[in-house]
């Protein structure tokens, strides 16, 4: 099942919709790695509300696409995740650490908007 | 059983299931026969033992009726499954009366008693019959005891656990002082329950107030363990996945050594001296400015 | 609800299945959806455990209901090559594969019971319950 990606200025944006299978996720990566390099994106946000679990490979594919991406010169954000989620993945262990997390869509922007503003500063 | 010896029977085949069956059916048709005299006995006894104190003498009478009622049916038809309905039904209704553990089994065990003997009465002549009846009453009679004071004690044990849930709900508050800010003060013990009804609660008012900033405040903990610090530190980690930044502020000294002992790495966890200063740190981080009055009045 | 669902595990499809069945079984069980999460964590988990070690087994789920609980029991059985230190293999931070997955500790922690049984090239069951809190 492919997850639909829009541009936004110079936001690539993913909402999960579903369920995704490890496979999904892998090329919900690659789809992005590609476009960030293709389209010069500055930030990627990665929609997970409608995700009622995240698990060990999630988390793990959704690491990678930010180290992925920032080398690319693109921060990535990951949004929505349910309060649920977010107990159940710290009892697991799993922690996004070193990937940046916003509540949802429009916190997410806000971030980016912020540290591609503190980026520029730092320029 | 009764504290009377019995003598010892002569060597008797053990009653097949049909003779325990009509034994059963003897002692009940006797049970529903002197209904009536027996109840009265058995309230009767209940006041002189000064149980269900709780109750009026109406009220007792009317409890007495069902419960007779109850126990008879159950001797007859052998199953407990109304009997322990009934159980948990009057246990629902006692409770609140303030009725307590020992007088539920109390008045169990005093109407076993009242009707073992109105079985010695009736049979005293012949030993052989008496032993077989009691041979069939008691097993009985001992698991109805049984079944009314589990129900009431499985009872007991939810309402309490109902209780201490509402008290946990009302003594953890998540305060929203400002916008996109929220306060948790955590006072008193921590168990591991509530520990997590706490991170529940928290995550979810982070999500529904679009909270950025949490403050926690733990200067009101009276112990941490090992097992409460980890759940505070997932907690701050829960936090964050939802987009918030938690400052956790009333540290003492000797919480701070546990949480470097079971290796939080202290400079992950934002942490302030005081609840004040915590609000301060937290209110700089929304972006706010904090002015002393004098000039704020200055600044319009 | 069924006496008990089963689930091969032989395709990471298979693993979503799992974990999304096993999600409305404690949801219909009553569980809270904090612990439905859970649930379905711990059975995601697992079921990727299998396909990483063993690349096929099955899984079963229960709900077990008696006097004073409820819960749900999840059985994950493969055919693979075992564990050999099975006190190692559960112990924290422990990893064969390399930081793929949690392994046996993470879904230890997620749930109230966990029983693993192995030898090595033997094969490995694990058996986890979770018991529905009263209230």
């Amino acid at each position: 099942m492919e997850v639909p990606i829009l541009k936004q200025g110079f936001y690539l944006i993913a909402s999960i919709q579903s369920a995704l299978t490890d496979e999904d996720l892998s090329q919900l990566r690659e789809a992005l790695v590609e476009r960030v390099g293709r389209l010069r994106a500055r930030g990627v946000i990665v929609d997970v509300t409608a995700l009622d679990v995240m698990d060990s490979f999630a988390v793990r594919t959704l690491r990678d696409l930010a180290h992925m991406t920032r080398l690319r010169g693109a921060e990535t954000v990951i949004v929505g995740i349910q309060p649920e989620v977010a107990f159940a993945m710290v009892q697991l262990g799993l922690t996004l650490k070193g990937v940046a997390t916003a509540l949802d869509l429009e916190e997410g922007l806000e971030f980016l908007d912020r540290s591609g503003r503190e980026r520029t500063n730092r320029a | 059983m009764s504290t009377k010896e019995r003598p010892s029977p002569s060597p008797q085949p053990p009653p097949s299931q049909q003779e325990t069956a009509g034994l059963l059916r003897e002692l009940v048709s006797h049970l529903r026969q002197n209904r009536t005299q027996l109840r009265e006995e058995w309230a009767r006894r209940i006041t002189r033992a000064q149980l269900l104190t709780a109750m009026t003498e109406e009220e007792i009478f009317a409890e007495a009726t069902s419960v007779y009622d109850n126990y008879v049916e159950a001797l007859e038809t052998g199953t407990f499954e109304a009997l322990q309905a009934y159980a948990r039904n009057l246990s629902e209704r006692i409770i609140p009366r303030g009725v307590e553990t020992h007088e539920v089994v109390g008045i169990v065990l005093l109407l076993r008693d009242v009707l073992a003997r109105s079985l010695f009465a009736k049979y005293h002549e012949d030993f052989t019959k008496l032993n077989r009846i009691l041979d069939a009453y008691e097993p009985a009679a001992n698991r109805i005891a049984n079944t009314v004071a589990v129900g009431f004690v499985q009872e007991r044990e939810r309402v309490i656990r109902q209780q201490q849930e509402a008290i946990r709900e009302l003594s953890t508050p998540v305060l929203q002082v400002r916008e996109r800010l929220l306060i948790l003060p955590i006072i008193g013990v921590i168990d591991p329950q509530r520990a997590r009804q706490l991170t529940e609660q928290l995550l979810r008012a982070i999500r529904t107030n679009r909270a950025k900033v949490v403050v926690i405040d733990i200067t009101g903990v009276a112990a941490m363990d090992g097992n409460v610090a980890n759940h505070l530190v997932q907690t701050v980690e829960a936090s964050r996945l939802l987009g918030a930044t938690v400052i956790v502020t009333g540290l003492s000294p000797e919480i701070a050594q546990t949480l470097v002992t079971i290796g939080v790495d202290l400079s992950e966890m934002a942490t302030v001296g005081d609840l004040q200063g915590g609000i301060e740190e937290a209110e700089r981080l929304l972006g706010y400015k904090v002015l002393p009055l004098a000039e704020v009045g200055s600044q319009s | 609800m069924p006496d008990e669902i089963r689930w091969e595990i032989a395709a990471d499809r298979d693993v979503v299945q799992a974990r999304q069945s096993a999600r409305e079984q404690a949801a219909e069980a009553g569980f809270t959806a904090g612990d439905q999460t859970v649930i379905a964590a711990a059975v995601s988990e697992i079921a990727r455990n299998i396909l990483m070690y063993a690349r096929r087994g099955t899984i079963t789920l229960r709900v077990d209901i008696n006097d004073h609980r409820r819960g749900i029991i999840v059985v994950a059985r493969d055919d693979g090559p075992g564990i050999a230190d099975i006190p190692r293999a559960l112990q924290d931070g422990f990893s064969t594969s390399g930081g793929l997955g949690v392994g046996l500790p993470g879904s230890r922690r997620l749930m109230d019971e966990f029983e693993v049984q192995s030898q090595a090239g033997r094969g490995t069951t694990v058996t986890m319950k979770k018991w529905k809190r009263h209230g």
